[in-house]
């Protein structure tokens, strides 16, 4: 107990000492220690619960309500103010609709509903803090670095670093208590601070693109809010009740609609059709927030939430309408989020579009729930939060050390950025190359889907041939071979290298240790939810892990080249090689330098083309959703 | 023993032909003689050749493509200079803009006669080639031992 | 299935594979020439070949294409083996995948503009092609209620009865992982009408000839997965699969290269009405 509330409490007053720090070394040493504390607390607190029930806690009462309340409607308030003064009057309206929703309930209904147990941990509220604390410090770890050199490439930007790292501790607070919430109350609230905190970091730059993305999601997100205090009312007035832990055991006529609105709320805040517009748009918040916020945590917030409703839509609803459309939102999210990464030039981009892409594939498995696709959704979960993390900083520090984060510049980059690359590439492998991390979570998602519908196997079959075709050309991008490189690995500050490091350790440590994972964390889980179990089979647990061993050994070549004689000759031109490698003669008598560009597909996998459909199709699968529930 | 004779396998280069020895070369792939028979292909790739087949005299132009292709085929390898202008420049010797034969550029190891050289000298020419390319892996066995 | 067999199953694999596939390329070069009006070479002329390039220099680019391409080489034996021993045809596929993705990424290593266009097509085929795999292992659990080769070889009825349109679909992309025209885009065995060798332009001596025995280990595996079809009755098992192979010679001789647009776009298409069509029959029975 002592732990969960440490965990929620002490970034937040991390927060607000670092408000006060001044940049320099004692801020360096307080973010450092702060991150180092939580991320051992998450340790700590995994120490105390691995092995055991779920444990629910009391946690505060009427005061701690009370407080709740007033730190939602000052928030509120500043938030409509802001929207006020910038001219967003939607995002001001929303704000301002949810804010007197919140204010009614509290006036009215409050004591409708009471919460014994506010708070509880078990193996998944587990699993999300160690994302958020161990991923969560090395992001605010590797962002010390990272904001000092953000300023120097962007002199324009007002340094208002002190507010940044305030708002990412705070944000890894609200968070913690998002995943260790049981009273509904508490995680809206905690809901709300995320997406406040997402609001301030994607407007950090303050230009015109960065104001307007901030407001966009903001919109997006409070238009889950609104579902989700929605949700909460429905459920105090019908169900009396608004304890998370009391949901899969409610009577079906009283929790279908609350539950259909929060799944709604998910599925704003992982970015799913049609709301993934605010993802792409915050990917011009600096690095390290897309990372933190927009790949490993905020956004799984979302998907946390649909796990956590999967047995309500299971044993309350049957599967049947709730669960399958929600299913049905993530797999054509999946499929065609995936077919637009590979029209995306821009890394971010394409990050940004495989992990909204990755949260459908999630959703899909939660949506139709079950032992089988729990584990796997779970294990995406963990996967995809490292593996993208990695990703993420991996492509803010080749932008800030090569000045570009085209696809197309990193052309050689294990050439002259040996150590970033190497990280790329473990990142890339983790998200999609057998045997490796999200690999193992897709083989176990196929072999669901099957059993629970197999026509979803489909969106699975295509969405995975598509997912192959941009990892594999940024893949190949980064391993081309150009004569004599310049290395600048020493333009990357140590922060950064260090946490590249430990991420891309953290990935293959994972994608080894996978059967632990499953066996520690993810299996009791789905014991206690299901009570059926799903084991992997051992044979193939084996045959993976073979496998692994085999790309280890022979990727060992690649590390220590060795100096053997071997005859080399430079790459055919046609015969018109010039002495200078990679140069041609050309026909009109000039030397030609050689350029290969890669494939976009724009005619068929442009943006243009497929986010219109994803829209209109996602929003008629909600709209019907709601519908038939109503 | 190897096996190089058993598949060798060609790189067409027209230096600057008339095109007359050119059809010659392109017809022993044809039924008629069906040079597939003895493992013969028409590769188009210098570093999967064994045989470099070259018609034409070499001009100014694509004396280093010549050299070039030559350099970045694997060894053992053999070339043929296909036809009177391949082999000494013929006709077209004395013009302003040609060097001469391919040799002046590349060693040559069979010289296949003809103005335009038939299907079969090319064949011959070919087959010759096939005994120079056992001898060079033989040496290259001994020179490695 | 206890270790003693899956061992020499896959061992029985390891040795005959490229035996056969060999042969089988033999066969094909011969009638491809009686189609053209040729005679054709000698039956052994695919050994030939590759124990020439094995005698041959072996030519680099860099340092690291060699690692990428025995990668190659290494993942295509490991999903053969996975299949042949018994194991789980999803990772069978997936561990095929890799492979697949290790040529691309030697060929795009050599920083070649030939190289890089076979990759660049080799990276489409897979798109085209990976939808129908997957769905043809969903297919066959569909029916079997499992993805072990082992237990699907067992099944007592025949699946082709049950997976008619997928059995079809599968038919249909075979062209492309056989490299046979109108879909041998990235690499073509026919010089005359490859950019160069395509995906292999940059490859001499032993990698390519590790490649070509790959390709072998390959077609071998995918006839293996067209023999679960009809595993109830070897004899006709044993017919469709050698009839299958020669179709795909038939179609290679009768049409000339598309355009990726159209391997990429027919490949889904299919995929879509007679993959899918089949798998929802199986879902509503």
């Amino acid at each position: 107990m002592q732990t969960v509330v440490f965990l929620i409490l002490f970034p937040l007053a991390a927060a607000f000492l670092l408000l006060a720090v001044p940049r320099g070394r004692i801020r360096t040493i307080v973010v450092s220690v702060s991150a180092a504390l939580i991320a051992l607390a998450a340790i700590v607190l995994t120490a105390q619960v691995l092995g055991r029930e779920a444990q629910f806690f009391e946690a505060g009462g009427h005061v701690t309500d009370v407080l709740i309340f007033a730190a939602e409607a000052a928030l509120g308030l500043i938030i409509t103010v802001i929207s006020f003064r910038r001219r967003q009057y939607l995002a001001a309206a929303l704000m301002l609709a949810s804010l007197i929703m919140t204010v009614v309930y509290e006036v009215k209904l409050a004591g409708e509903a009471r919460v014994t147990y506010n708070l509880f941990v078990d193996n998944l509220s587990v699993v999300m803090a160690l994302i958020i604390g161990v991923i969560g410090s090395l992001i605010a770890f590797f962002a010390l670095g990272y904001m000092e050199a953000y300023h120097r490439h962007h002199p324009d930007v007002p340094d208002r670093s002190n507010f940044f790292f305030f708002i990412v501790f705070a944000f890894l607070g609200a968070m913690n208590g998002l995943v260790f919430a049981n009273n509904l109350l508490w995680l809206f609230f905690f809901w709300e601070v995320t997406t406040f905190c997402s609001f301030f970091l994607i407007g950090y730059g303050r230009d015109a693109v960065a104001t307007r993305n901030a407001f966009l999601a903001l919109k997006f997100n409070l238009i889950g809010g609104l579902a989700f205090s929605a949700a909460i009312c429905l459920l105090t007035l019908n169900a009396h009740t608004v304890a998370l832990s009391e949901l899969p055991s409610a009577a079906a006529g009283a929790v279908l609609l609350p539950v259909a609105l929060l799944a709604f709320a998910g599925l704003t805040k992982s970015a799913q059709m049609p709301f993934s517009a605010w993802l792409l748009g915050a990917m011009v918040a600096p690095t390290p927030v897309s990372a933190l916020l927009h790949s490993s945590t905020m956004v799984k917030a979302g998907v946390y939430l649909v796990i956590r409703l999967s047995p309500v839509f299971t044993f309350v609803d049957g599967g049947k309408t709730v669960g399958l459309f929600v299913a049905l939102v993530g797999a054509v999210t999946f499929l065609l989020a995936s077919c637009m990464a590979v029209s995306q030039g821009d890394a971010k981009r394409v990050l940004a579009y495989s992990t909204i892409a990755n949260l459908g594939l999630i959703i899909l498995c939660a949506g139709l729930g079950g032992p089988k696709l729990t584990w796997a959704a779970i294990m995406l979960v963990i996967f995809h939060a490292i593996a993208k993390s990695l990703l993420f900083l991996a492509v803010g520090t080749v932008e800030h050390a090569a000045g570009s984060r085209q696809i197309e510049s990193m052309d050689g980059l294990v050439g002259y950025l040996p150590r970033v690359a190497a990280a790329m590439i473990v990142g890339i492998a983790g998200m999609f190359l057998a045997p490796f991390g999200m690999l193992i979570s897709k083989w176990a998602t196929l072999e669901g889907l099957v059993d629970a519908n197999p026509i979803l196997t489909i969106f699975v079959a295509f969405g995975s041939a598509v997912t192959l075709m941009f990892w594999v050309k940024w893949l190949g991008k980064i391993l081309i071979i150009k004569s004599a490189p310049e290395n600048i690995e020493t333009h990357v500050p140590g922060t950064q290298s260090v946490t590249l490091g430990v991420l891309s350790l953290m990935t293959a440590l994972v994608c080894v240790l996978f059967p632990l994972v499953s066996k520690y964390f993810l299996e009791p889980f789905i014991l206690a939810t299901y009570s059926s179990g799903y084991w992997q089979n051992a044979q193939n647990i084996a045959i993976l892990l073979i496998m692994m061993a085999v790309v280890l050994i022979l990727s060992l070549p690649l590390v220590f080249p060795g100096q053997k004689e071997r005859s080399f000759r430079p790459q055919y031109l046609g015969g018109a090689n010039l002495a200078a490698k990679e140069k041609f003669h050309g026909a009109m008598g000039q030397d030609i330098q050689v350029t290969l560009k890669s494939m976009y597909l724009q005619n068929i996998f442009g943006e243009s083309r497929l986010f219109p459909l994803g829209v209109v199709s996602s929003l008629i699968l909600i709209i019907i959703m709601l519908g038939v529930v109503v | 023993m190897s096996f190089l004779p058993k598949s060798p396998w060609l790189v067409h280069y027209d230096a600057s032909s008339c095109n007359g020895c050119d059809i010659e070369v392109l017809a022993c792939l044809t039924p008629i003689y069906d040079v597939e028979r003895f493992g013969v292909l028409n590769i188009g790739n210098p570093k999967h050749a064994d045989i470099f087949v070259v018609t034409g005299s070499v001009n100014e132009q694509n004396k280093t493509v010549v050299k070039n292709i030559y350099d970045q085929m694997a060894e053992p390898k053999v070339v043929v200079a296909v036809g009177a202008c391949a082999s000494s420049g013929g006709i077209f010797r004395e013009c302003y803009n040609v060097s001469g034969g391919v040799d002046t550029v590349i060693p040559v190891d069979v010289y296949v006669p003809g103005c335009a050289a038939r299907p079969e000298a090319i064949i011959d020419g070919v087959v010759q080639g096939l005994g120079v390319l056992e001898a060079k892996y033989q040496e290259k066995g001994k020179a490695a031992s | 299935m206890n270790i003693a067999t899956t061992v020499l199953a896959i061992l029985i694999y390891l040795i005959a594979a490229p035996l056969v596939g060999g042969l089988l390329a033999g066969v094909d070069r011969i009638i491809s020439a009686r189609m053209q009006g040729r005679y054709g070479p000698p039956l052994l002329q695919p050994f030939y070949d590759v124990l020439k390039l094995w005698q041959k220099e072996n030519i680099l680019v860099n340092r690291q294409q060699k690692v990428y391409v025995l990668s190659f080489f290494v993942f295509v034996l490991v999903a053969g083996g996975i299949m042949f021993g018994g194991g789980d045809l999803l990772l069978a596929v997936f561990a095929l995948t890799l492979a697949g993705v290790f040529l691309v990424i030697a060929a795009y290593s050599t920083f070649s503009p030939y190289a890089h266009i076979g990759a660049e097509r080799e990276m489409l085929q897979m798109v085209a092609y990976e939808p129908m795999v997957i769905l043809t292992t969903v297919g066959m659990y569909m029916t079997t209620k499992s993805f072990s080769s082992f237990d699907i070889v067992q099944e007592e009825s025949l699946l082709f009865l049950r997976l008619p349109f997928i059995f079809l679909g599968f038919l249909f992309i075979l062209t492309i992982k056989f490299r046979k025209s109108p879909f041998d885009i990235s690499m073509s065995h026919h010089a005359h009408q490859e950019i160069v060798r395509g995906l292999t332009t940059e490859f001499s001596g032993r990698d390519l000839a590790l490649i070509e025995v790959a390709h072998w280990y390959e077609n071998v595996f995918l006839l293996g997965l067209v023999y679960l079809f009809f595993a109830a009755v070897p004899a006709v098992a044993v017919t469709v699969t050698l009839a299958t192979y020669f179709l795909e010679v038939f179609i290679d001789n009768n049409n000339a290269r598309l355009k990726w647009q159209h391997a990429l776009g027919s490949a889904w298409l299919v995929t879509l009405v007679l993959g899918v069509s089949n798998v929802i029959l199986l879902a509503f029975r």
